[in-house]
């Protein structure tokens, strides 16, 4: 396996710039993770709790850089999934931020760095990793599923080098962190950006803190991706309003924005002479599948635009046949080198080679119009994406009967999911462990109790009538 | 309802915090005051004040402490 990026090209320019004033340069950056990389000495297994720290992303550069596996999460994942996952990966280091150190006792600490610590785990077993296999992604649901998705090392580096190419990346950008880089859109943003010599602005402040914006000005931030919801809060704080001159590029994805949102962001950026990029992914395809080129944001709103550089869509019917016609909806599908190899349910699977042969059928149903752009009208399995996030519904009802015991049925629109009950007893209790189990903040979800969960003659649950509760 | 009361009520309401609670409460001290959270704080203020905030405020309202302050301001006119 090669290395991803060639760091030392960029020497002395700023790989890093953190909101309190740190920065890091290229060369270092290259050096530090070199250190990393020997001190760990072997291809291995590396689980890496991430912030949008310098640690973090020294940990992530060394893993991927030299040929070391790291399965990313956020570092705030509850304890009790975090140890669900390393019981059944069995990784042998951690890189977690030093003020974590104490949750794992017993460990010893083997380097530190940019205050981060490298501990070792000391666990007995260890699966055998596939030669191509570069990192291991959670699906972007927060439910603590052991599923994780695996990419090569090929994946990342073609979707690094598309996304590059389509927003026409160089050394000037300056993208300032708004999402976590243990999600793959927030990954990939580092990924397209060091490819091309570019400066990370890092900061975990969310948009709604002062010091998010005083840095954005500060360091001036060129660029940054949003979810729907960013969007949502932008609109909110105003955002056309602010003075923001360094500012060049609006991304957008992990999920459909409203048409509403997308006229008002793409109107914004044409009369301001910005770009507004309204994207499509999955981390099943490493990160990016689709994007709509900034100049037809105002004119094609609603879509979520063409393949990226590389990639080829298809739509397909219920009988597997391709459509011809637009305006036609079916499943689409991807071909691409960025989709990833499979997913890992288990330790043993880390050996596993390429199960999808460069196909992804996305499970999300779409049109393309006359002129070849297209538009996700639907989903073909029950999820919602709640701030951006996976929520797989039929988990949440799983997840919930298995702790309760009780009848019960998740469903909803994005941002807003609905569970219903028939127990008021448990109602409080059902919402706290959602809360605990999902990280989910309570304004996205209600718990909504009923007198019966409606069901077919064969015991299926109908989520159909369950509209009526909570449609507008 | 006095304003006290009511700004409290909007605090307890959308954070799910008790009384006890309130007093030194700051953003992301506890998950539920996250950004959504916070716009969810923002928007419910505004509703039972009957204001508009500002960017500048909205970001700038980052404790229970806080909040009072801001909407005490002559732009708002909140009296507690």
């Amino acid at each position: 396996m090669g290395k991803i990026w060639d760091l030392k090209v960029h020497k002395r320019k700023k790989a890093l710039i953190d909101e309190f004033g740190n920065w890091m340069t290229y060369d270092v950056l290259d050096h530090e993770a070199c250190v990393l990389a020997h001190k760990i000495g072997h291809r291995c297994l590396v689980f890496a709790l991430c912030r949008n720290e310098m640690g973090s992303v020294l940990g992530y550069t060394s893993f991927i850089n030299n040929g070391i596996v790291p399965v990313m999460v956020n570092s705030h994942l509850d304890e009790v999934l975090l140890e669900n996952l390393l019981k059944t990966y069995s990784p042998q280091f951690l890189w977690v931020p030093k003020d974590q150190k104490q949750q794992f006792s017993g460990m010893t600490t083997e380097h530190e760095a940019y205050g981060y610590v490298l501990l070792k785990t000391g666990y007995g077993t260890t699966y055998p990793l596939y030669e191509e296999l570069g990192l291991l992604i959670t699906t972007s649901g927060s439910t603590g599923s052991p599923k994780l998705v695996r990419q090569s090392y090929a994946n990342v580096l073609d979707n690094a080098r598309s996304i590059a190419e389509y927003l026409k990346l160089d050394d000037k950008e300056r993208p300032i962190t708004t999402l976590p880089m243990n999600y793959v859109y927030g990954l990939s943003i580092i990924n397209s950006h060091f490819l091309v010599g570019a400066t990370l602005l890092l900061t975990d402040k969310t948009l709604m803190q002062k010091e998010f914006w005083s840095f954005f000005k500060e360091a001036e931030a060129s660029s940054f991706g949003g979810v729907p919801y960013t969007y949502e809060m932008l609109d909110k704080l105003r955002f056309y309003r602010m003075k923001l001159p360094s500012l060049r590029t609006m991304t957008q994805a992990g999920g459909k924005i409203t048409p509403d949102l997308h006229e008002k962001f793409a109107s914004y950026a044409a009369e301001q002479g910005r770009n507004f990029v309204v994207m499509y992914g999955a981390a099943e395809a490493t990160s990016r599948m689709g994007y709509l080129p900034p100049e037809k944001a105002v004119e094609k709103k609603g879509s979520m635009g063409i393949p990226i550089p590389g990639g080829k869509f298809t739509l397909i019917d219920a009988d597997g046949q391709e459509i011809t016609d637009p305006l036609t909806t079916g499943e689409l599908v991807y071909e691409g080198k960025n989709v990833t190899l499979g997913y890992a349910k288990r330790g043993e699977d880390l050996i596993k080679g390429d199960e999808r042969n460069g196909r992804l059928e996305t499970g999300d149903m779409a049109q393309f119009d006359a002129d070849g752009f297209y538009y996700i009208v639907g989903r073909k399995k029950r999820f919602l994406k709640i701030y951006g996030n996976r929520v797989n519904l039929d988990e949440i009802d799983r997840l919930i009967k298995v702790e309760f015991g009780i009848e019960v049925a998740s469903t909803g629109v994005d941002d807003h999911m609905y569970i219903f009950v028939t127990d008021e007893k448990v109602a409080g209790a059902v919402r706290d462990f959602v809360i605990s189990k999902t990280k989910l903040n309570p304004v996205s979800f209600k718990v909504l109790v009923i007198d019966e969960i409606p069901k077919n003659d064969s015991g299926k649950t109908l989520y159909k009538e369950l509209t009526k509760y909570y449609a507008e | 309802m006095n304003n006290l009361e009511k700004y409290d009520k909007v605090f307890k309401e959308v954070l799910e915090v008790s009384e006890d609670q309130l007093k030194g409460l700051k953003y992301q001290d506890i998950e539920a005051w996250d950004s959504v959270g916070h716009m969810g704080l923002i928007s419910a203020l505004e509703d039972a004040f009957d204001i508009m905030m500002d960017t500048d405020d909205i970001i700038d309202l980052s404790s229970y402490e806080k909040g009072m302050e801001i909407l005490a301001k002559d732009d708002y006119g909140v009296e507690f």
